[in-house]
């Protein structure tokens, strides 16, 4: 039952939310703090209790749905699973913080939040690929609102372009999903089962591109990225988080589980051609990061760049690299948080986003200043945060298989720096402007927020094992496949 | 004994985290905290070195830090040989000396607190780097090194020449540790571990060698060239010096730039076992250290003249290395660590007095500032490498590796450097400190604070070099226990040395002392020399040009390409569907002529086509 109340809490305080009264504006948020906090708790809980002496997956649950169709509502957490699910529950709980001060709307806006990411943590532990995309689409889907009413700029149109784009994802993936289904004597829904099945080479080179191509989609995988700088730069604070931290991280998560795992011949065949289109995810990326003006754009590409750490990662499908991928995804989820959590705190203050019209900043707000300096040095590789350790992790493994690419992403660490350490300079040094004058730092509901995510980035980088020692328990089951198929 | 190292680098550690967590509130004690954490850092690293010079074998301890799938160990852990306790030492002792002298330097400023924490913070980095027992943990420390830099450079963040200089440090300096990350895949791929020991012994036994070993050995080599500013990678040590001046002090003396020296020395049986990474770094260094000095010798900056000297002197410790000098590398390294901080601390001490940076602004201040002026002297005579001070031995070793080597060429170059370096830091005594006073500000000694380290720092600077021999057969011991020591005992090299050294000093002496020679007749005759060399051999502006017009030119290329063409293609598509639902929206307006119409044709032709294809259905019609 565990798994079930997590993945039910937040649904609940949504629930809630939508019934409190009208005119309390303020009430949503505290609603919506606590089932998040407890949800955190939980999620902790869980972590703890999990067992890093076994490989497979923990605290399963099942319910038979449609028996006909062979579809089950089957939860459990493996390695994976659960770094992926403590990822969200930190970044939600963040993420309500960072919208405190959302009072217009905010029911809807707390309770379409909330059940944002009951589908998110519902993918993360689903054991059944109709649940699996029902809970996908679950999270997909309330974007379109939260970007369209609540968001800036040119928002009807990012938020079609976002949900088009995702939708046309979702179609592949129903296509790939429907032929595992029908493929073999049994059909069913349950992954345990297709697990099972062995699929014949050809359907393995068919179908893995489309699932690859489907998730990849929300992955940010390039050239089916630009739904994510204009969803990015348009959605509000909380959203961007969500979004980078957590949905991007849906595609790689969902490449791992169904495509990887499900279809390891077809990873291999097609896996050495993937890898370029990663390496032109990383540099290309940071590179057109280098060029933009507005500051959410240049998170955005950033994370079309470090995705496409995590894409490599996977592509590699070394042990050591796939260990990496993870941990970017977890590190990277946390780092855009942070990112576009700053974003926010500083453009509620300068009221502008265009990185030339700022500058001095630091003299203003120290602690925003020095959080945003954290998640550069994050950004840009620097040991002692978590991001250093996934991308030692990914250009290890990946340059025991492919050398001269993995010594090409290097190089992305380098325009990183560039670009990163440019932006805090403008933003945030040099002479203090005047128009600024009058600005705050960042009160003490902030800094909490910016305080638990920078913490977290510290931890890990110092501490790795204790998240690499549990996705461990899913890499080496995973990468035993290929071991049995030489 | 050694589990207990680690005190040495969280000693400082706790410092930074204590001093920036009080904040404001902390301001009056940062310096005492500070300062008083690495005292008992350098108690501790003393005690080390009274032990290992008892038994100098190496000595290792090492915790799992990171296990991953795939067969990957990753460690943290320390390795303590010779090598280690002198950096220890050297690091620990500098740091101490520039934070008191920056209690009184920076006693004024605002940001005093964070300036303490980001010291202590540099110091931690680079005790921890020169601990590390393996390539991933210096590549760690290594990189906090660059961003202790980078936070100490760009301290007054307001000026945008700091921000920019602390950037420019972090980027130029990163470039080269591509090279150093990439080296340490290769070796990840070739042997699996990346412990200093197993490394060299693999090395020493033939694991790494041909262009295996090369390669491995040129790109740790190219992290060494960014951080130790060897050319072309020069370029951000001399506007490192928009930091406060204590910092260019430690900079240029025990953290940061000694990295890249002392990296090669530490994985030195990587290099020797390639002739190729050997002749390379020899003539990077031995190339450096003439390039640098030569535009030492009309900079007007103060701060610049010493900048470019360390580079310089930073290529004369690569060119021994690279002659196989271990010995005269490492302990070019301490002495240099000695009078270079001597220098930057008596030159800040001279700026705080006067309030410029410009030499022609100052002179004759050796009358109000006896103590600087003095201690300055016994630095610029230790730097020009006069006996018996402590850079004559160091600079004699340095020549008698390249005579070791075989290397007349080096050894022509080295002698040449020392006329030069000899030449340019008498120019800079004579300008500043005699001759009239040209400055405006009175002038005035600086507080005791500031002048003990400085007398401090010449007791060693002129005492070093009489433990010479000592320190050789102690050093040498990191390399392996029967290590011989050769030397071609020959005169001729200290006389030419000196002979040099004196040729510059005299060439100083006539025209910024006598003014025998006119400065302003010389630079109009060799004007363009002068020109090139003021402006730095115009490096900065290529590089300059690179970045503008070829980096950020694809950059905006890329972007361009990315909403037009990528995300054009997107917005395309949806054009696309839209016309597309536009013109079939035409076919269902209501009008019931044009459904009847359509039908009907549609009816003809079905009813042509089956006729076509099948003629016989003509039969069943009646």
């Amino acid at each position: 039952m565990f798994l079930s109340i997590i993945l039910a809490t937040p649904m609940v305080a949504a629930v809630v939310i939508m019934f409190l009264p009208r005119e309390r504006t303020i009430w949503p948020r505290w609603v919506a703090l606590a089932g998040t906090f407890l949800t955190l708790v939980l999620t902790a809980i869980l972590y703890f209790r999990f067992d890093t002496s076994t490989v497979g997956y923990q605290f399963p649950e099942t319910w038979p749905f449609l028996s006909a169709l062979g579809i089950q509502y089957a939860v459990a957490v493996d390695g994976m699973g659960l770094a992926m699910v403590v990822l969200t529950a930190i970044i939600i709980f963040a993420g309500v913080l960072a919208s405190w001060d959302m009072l217009d709307r905010s029911q809807e806006f707390f309770a379409l939040l909330l059940v944002l990411v009951t589908g998110v943590f519902g993918v993360f532990m689903a054991r059944d690929l109709f649940f699996f995309f029902l809970f996908y689409e679950l999270a997909v889907l309330p974007m379109y609102l939260l970007i369209g009413i609540w968001g800036t700029g040119k928002k009807e149109y990012s938020a079609m372009k976002l949900t088009l784009y995702l939708m046309a994802g979702s179609a592949l993936l129903l296509v790939g999903i429907l032929a595992l289904f029908f493929n073999g004597d049994t059909h069913s829904f349950q992954l345990a089962v297709i697990a099972e099945k062995t699929f014949s080479k050809t359907f393995q080179i068919i179908f893995f591109p489309i699932l690859f191509l489907g998730f990849g989609t929300l992955a940010g995988f390039w050239p089916f990225h630009t739904w994510s700088p204009d969803g990015h730069a348009s959605a509000p604070t909380a959203v961007s988080m969500l979004h980078a931290g957590v949905l991007m991280k849906l595609g790689a998560f969902g490449i791992i589980r169904i495509g990887l795992e499900l279809l390891p011949v077809g990873a291999q065949v097609w896996a050495p051609y993937l890898v370029i289109f990663t390496l032109v995810n990383i540099v290309y990326g940071a590179l057109v990061a280098m060029a933009q003006t507005d500051l959410k754009y240049v998170i955005a590409y950033s994370s079309v760049s470090h995705m496409g750490i995590v894409l490599l990662g996977i592509c590699t499908l070394h042990p050591i690299a796939l260990n990496g991928a993870v941990l970017q995804m977890f590190s990277h989820g946390i780092m855009t948080g942070l990112f576009f959590a700053l974003v926010g705190m500083v453009y509620g203050r300068t009221h502008t986003r265009i990185i030339p019209d700022m500058g001095g900043l630091a003299k203003q707000m120290p602690f925003l200043a020095m959080a945003f300096m954290v998640g550069a040095l994050v950004s840009l590789g620097l040991p002692g945060f978590s991001g250093f350790v996934a991308e030692l992790l990914v250009f290890l493994g990946a340059f025991k298989v492919y050398p001269l690419p993995a010594a090409i992403a290097v190089t992305g660490i380098l325009f990183t720096a560039i670009y990163v350490l440019r932006v805090v300079q403008k933003i945030f040094f040099g002479p203090a402007k005047e128009q600024f004058e009058a600005i705050r730092d960042a009160n003490l509901i902030e800094k909490t927020c910016l305080a638990i995510l920078m913490l977290v980035l510290l931890g890990v980088g110092i501490y790795p094992n204790s998240l690499v020692k549990i996705i461990n328990l899913s890499i080496e089951p995973l990468c035993a496949l290929w071991g049995a198929l030489s | 004994m050694i589990n207990h190292a680690w005190i040495i680098p969280v000693l400082p550690l706790a410092a930074a985290v204590i001093v920036a967590l009080a904040g404001k509130r902390g301001d009056r004690l940062a310096g005492s905290i500070s300062a008083g954490a690495i005292f008992f850092s350098l108690i501790i690293s003393l005690k080390f070195f009274a032990a290992f010079l008892v038994n100098p074998a190496a000595k290792e301890v090492s915790w799992v830090w990171l296990k991953s799938a795939g067969n990957l160990t990753l460690e943290v852990g320390m390795l303590i040989d010779p090598l280690t306790v002198i950096m220890l030492v050297v690091v620990t002792f500098v740091s101490l000396m520039v934070q008191i002298y920056s209690m009184g330097y920076m006693a004024e400023d605002e940001g005093k607190a964070r300036y303490f924490a980001f010291i202590s913070l540099f110091t931690f980095s680079m005790l921890g780097l020169v601990l590390a027992n393996n390539l991933v943990m210096v590549y760690m420390f290594w990189e906090l090194v660059g961003l202790s830099s980078y936070l100490l450079i760009g301290f007054w963040y307001h000026k945008p020449e700091a921000a920019n200089a602390g950037k420019k440090a972090f980027v130029v300096t990163r470039f080269g540790d591509l090279g150093f990350l990439i080296g340490i895949l290769v070796l990840g791929y070739f042997l699996n571990t990346f412990n200093i020991i197993e490394v060299g012994t693999a090395a020493q036994t033939g694991k790494l060698t041909g262009g295996l070993g090369t390669c491995v050995a040129l790109l740790i080599f190219a992290g060494a060239v960014g951080k130790s500013a060897q050319f072309p990678l020069h370029i951000w040590l001399p506007d490192a010096m928009e930091g406060p001046t204590p910092v260019s002090a430690l900079i240029h003396a025990a953290t940061m730039v000694a990295a890249g020296v002392f990296l090669v020395a530490r994985v030195f049986p990587v290099f020797t076992a390639s002739d190729t990474a050997m002749l390379v770094v020899a003539y990077v260094g031995g190339f450096t250290a003439i390039f640098a000095a030569t535009i030492a010798c009309v900079q007007d900056d103060i701060k610049r003249i010493l900048a470019y000297s360390t580079v310089s002197q930073l290529g004369y410790m690569m060119m021994a290395l690279g002659c196989g000098g271990y010995f005269a590398g490492v302990f070019h390294l301490m002495t240099h660590a000695a009078f270079k901080a001597l220098l930057f601390l008596a030159a800040g001490s001279v700026i705080h007095a006067v309030h410029t940076n410009n030499i022609w602004e100052m002179g004759g201040l050796i009358k109000r500032m006896g103590i600087t002026g003095t201690t300055m002297l016994i630095a610029a005579v230790a730097l020009a490498g006069v006996f018996p001070f402590s850079g004559f031995f160091s600079k004699d070793a340095i020549l008698f590796a390249a005579l070791d080597a075989g290397r007349m060429d080096l050894l022509v170059l080295g002698i040449f450097t020392a006329l030069l370096t000899s030449f340019y830091i008498f120019r800079l005594f004579f300008v500043v400190f005699t001759g009239k006073p040209n400055s405006t500000q009175p002038g005035h000694e600086s507080p005791a604070v500031m002048t003990m380290p400085l007398m401090t720092l010449a007791i060693l600077s002129l005492g070093l070099g009489f433990f010479a021999a000592r320190f050789e057969h102690f050093i040498v011991a990191s390399l392996g226990a029967n290590r011989e020591i050769l030397h071609q005992h020959n005169r001729l090299v200290p006389m030419f040395a000196f002979l040099a050294v004196l040729f510059g000093f005299g060439w100083a002496y006539l025209v910024y002392f006598q003014k025998a020679i006119s400065a302003t007749l010389l630079t109009r005759k060799f004007s363009l020399l002068y020109k090139l060399l003021k402006h730095k051999y115009f490096i900065d502006e290529i590089y300059l040009f690179f970045v503008r017009y070829v980096m950020l030119v694809v950059s905006a290329g890329l972007a361009w390409f990315d909403r037009q063409v990528v995300d054009g293609a997107v917005n395309g598509v949806a054009w696309l569907c839209r016309r597309m639902g536009a013109g079939i929206r035409r076919l269902q307006v209501g009008r019931l002529q044009a459904y009847i119409f359509a039908f009907v044709l549609g009816l003809i032709v079905l009813a042509v086509s089956l006729l076509v294809t099948h003629p016989d259905v003509m039969a069943i019609i009646p």
